[in-house]
């Protein structure tokens, strides 16, 4: 399917990262579905680095 | 080869799995739970002093000590307390587990409960029933007539009774209540009702007046949460054996103390990792509001820590009716645990969630790669000794414990030369 035969159709959109993207499509009607979504860890650092920390755990 | 983290973390599991609790008896605590003394008074949650107490737990001291005849006013109680004449200790620590303020006395009566699988026991005090009770802090007299009379007479009753039934596998009770509506930490209507009915022919085969044995099934019936106080020792009873498996990131303790929030992780033995407990977002009895509560407080989350209570709200949408919220807040509660954990239970089945198993085995790296937090359904006491109950809801755990776990866990695994450079 095109991208114009697309756009003809009805729109059902989910949305990933910032809410207002799917606020706009919905104060223009447009069926859409937010993924409640967070980055890893919430994005703290030391956080991370302890995860990939425990990544690298030897295999026995 | 093998993956030192995911083995552990199988064993765990498959220890919550096979777990087998059964109600074998009653006694009293002095005589039966391990390292239990006179001037030793369990109570909910990580360690803490009387000092840093809340409300509710000096409230549960101070009525605890005038039912064991050590003062007889609360004035007393509290000069006693403060004396450094008795110890505390977490119930955890004794192979016991309190709801709200967790009181345990020596006198008191407990459920002895043991998980058949691995041959170990837990601990728990007999439901009081709702409202002004010593494990919301309350301490009035008629508390403490109350707790005279399940020692005199619902103890003896109950313990003669189950003598005379036998064994009661809890597993498979707590498995057909969570298909009855109940979720078994709040809603408990369904396994009450359960117990009463595989019981009632024992106690009328005791040899109690009529007029006893009336007295205790009226009670019994009037209490739903009485079976509240067997679902935290079968929880309990189930995850002990998990505390002693090597390398998991699996949480077998979750326990507030009124003052601060503990968690314990298999690997880490043990260490309590605890931060200031959260107040709870919840539904107040008329006349009071957030502005009376406590901090989050006693042992019951045990039973989320196993996957019911607020992990299997799903299956009880009775319960936002008492903690808030709506069936379908329910459903995305217990839809966001599996998230978190690591199986689903063969045992627990929740019919709403097409009879997915309970999600069970909360992993501490999940956690914090989510930043979901275990969801927790709870009775929300005064944060004024001997006032009691004010509500209920849903409140977490605070994300630093699980930092602060997850810290521990990789220093232990760098500390055992277990990580690459």
């Amino acid at each position: 399917m095109s991208v114009n035969d697309l756009f003809k159709q009805e729109l059902k959109v989910i949305n990933l990262g910032l809410k207002s993207f799917q606020n706009d499509l919905k104060s223009q009607g447009v069926t859409t579905v937010q993924v409640n979504w967070k980055p890893k860890a919430g994005g703290k650092k030391n956080m991370l680095n302890l995860l990939g920390r425990i990544s690298k755990t030897k295999k026995l | 080869m093998l993956d030192i983290i995911e083995t552990a973390n199988k064993e765990a599991l498959e220890i919550i799995q096979n777990g087998q609790p059964t109600l074998v008896g009653l006694g009293v605590a002095g005589e039966v739970i391990p390292g239990m003394a006179k001037d030793l008074f369990l109570h909910a949650g990580p360690p803490v002093t009387w000092e840093k107490m809340s409300g509710p737990l000096r409230g549960g001291v101070m009525g605890g000590l005038m039912y064991e005849g050590l003062a007889s006013t609360p004035e007393e109680a509290a000069a006693y307390a403060a004396s450094g004449k008795l110890r505390f200790d977490p119930c955890h620590h004794h192979d016991a587990v309190g709801p709200m303020a967790g009181i345990i006395t020596s006198k008191m009566p407990v459920w002895i409960v043991e998980n058949k699988a691995y041959g170990n026991r837990a601990y728990c005090t007999l439901n009081e029933g709702l409202g002004k009770v010593l494990r919301m802090g309350a301490y009035g007299p008629e508390v403490i007539k109350h707790l005279q009379w399940m020692e005199t007479v619902l103890y003896p009753v109950l313990k003669a009774t189950i003598e005379i039934h036998g064994p009661i596998d809890l597993k498979t009770m707590i498995a057909q209540a969570l298909q009855m509506g109940d979720e078994v930490h709040n809603r408990n209507k369904a396994a009450t009702s359960l117990l009463i009915r595989e019981i009632a022919p024992s106690i009328l085969k005791t040899s109690f007046s009529n007029e006893e044995k009336i007295a205790v099934l009226e009670f019994l019936n009037s209490n739903d949460h009485t079976f509240l106080n067997l679902s935290m020792p079968a929880a309990k009873a189930t995850l002990e054996p998990v505390g002693k498996v090597k390398h998991s990131t699996i949480v077998y303790t979750m326990a507030r103390n009124g003052t601060e929030f503990g968690i314990r992780v298999a690997a880490l033995g043990k260490r309590w990792f605890t931060a200031p407990a959260e107040i709870i977002d919840g539904l107040y009895f008329p006349g009071f509001t957030k502005e009376d509560a406590n901090p989050d407080v006693g042992d019951s989350c045990i039973t989320e820590t196993l996957g019911i209570g607020g992990f299997s709200m799903a299956t009880a949408p009775a319960i936002v009716q008492f903690v808030g919220g709506t069936p379908k807040d329910a459903v995305r509660y217990t839809t966001s645990m599996y998230e978190i954990t690591t199986e689903e239970s063969r045992a627990y089945k929740l019919p709403t969630m097409n009879f997915r198993g309970s999600p069970t085995g909360i992993d501490i790296r999940k956690v914090i790669e989510t930043q979901v937090l275990p969801v927790i359904n709870t009775g929300i006491a005064s944060k004024e000794a001997g006032v009691g109950q004010v509500g209920a809801g849903i409140v977490h755990p605070p994300m630093a414990c699980f930092e602060q776990a997850l810290e521990a866990y990789v220093n232990l695994l760098e500390d055992e030369g277990l990580l690459e450079e």
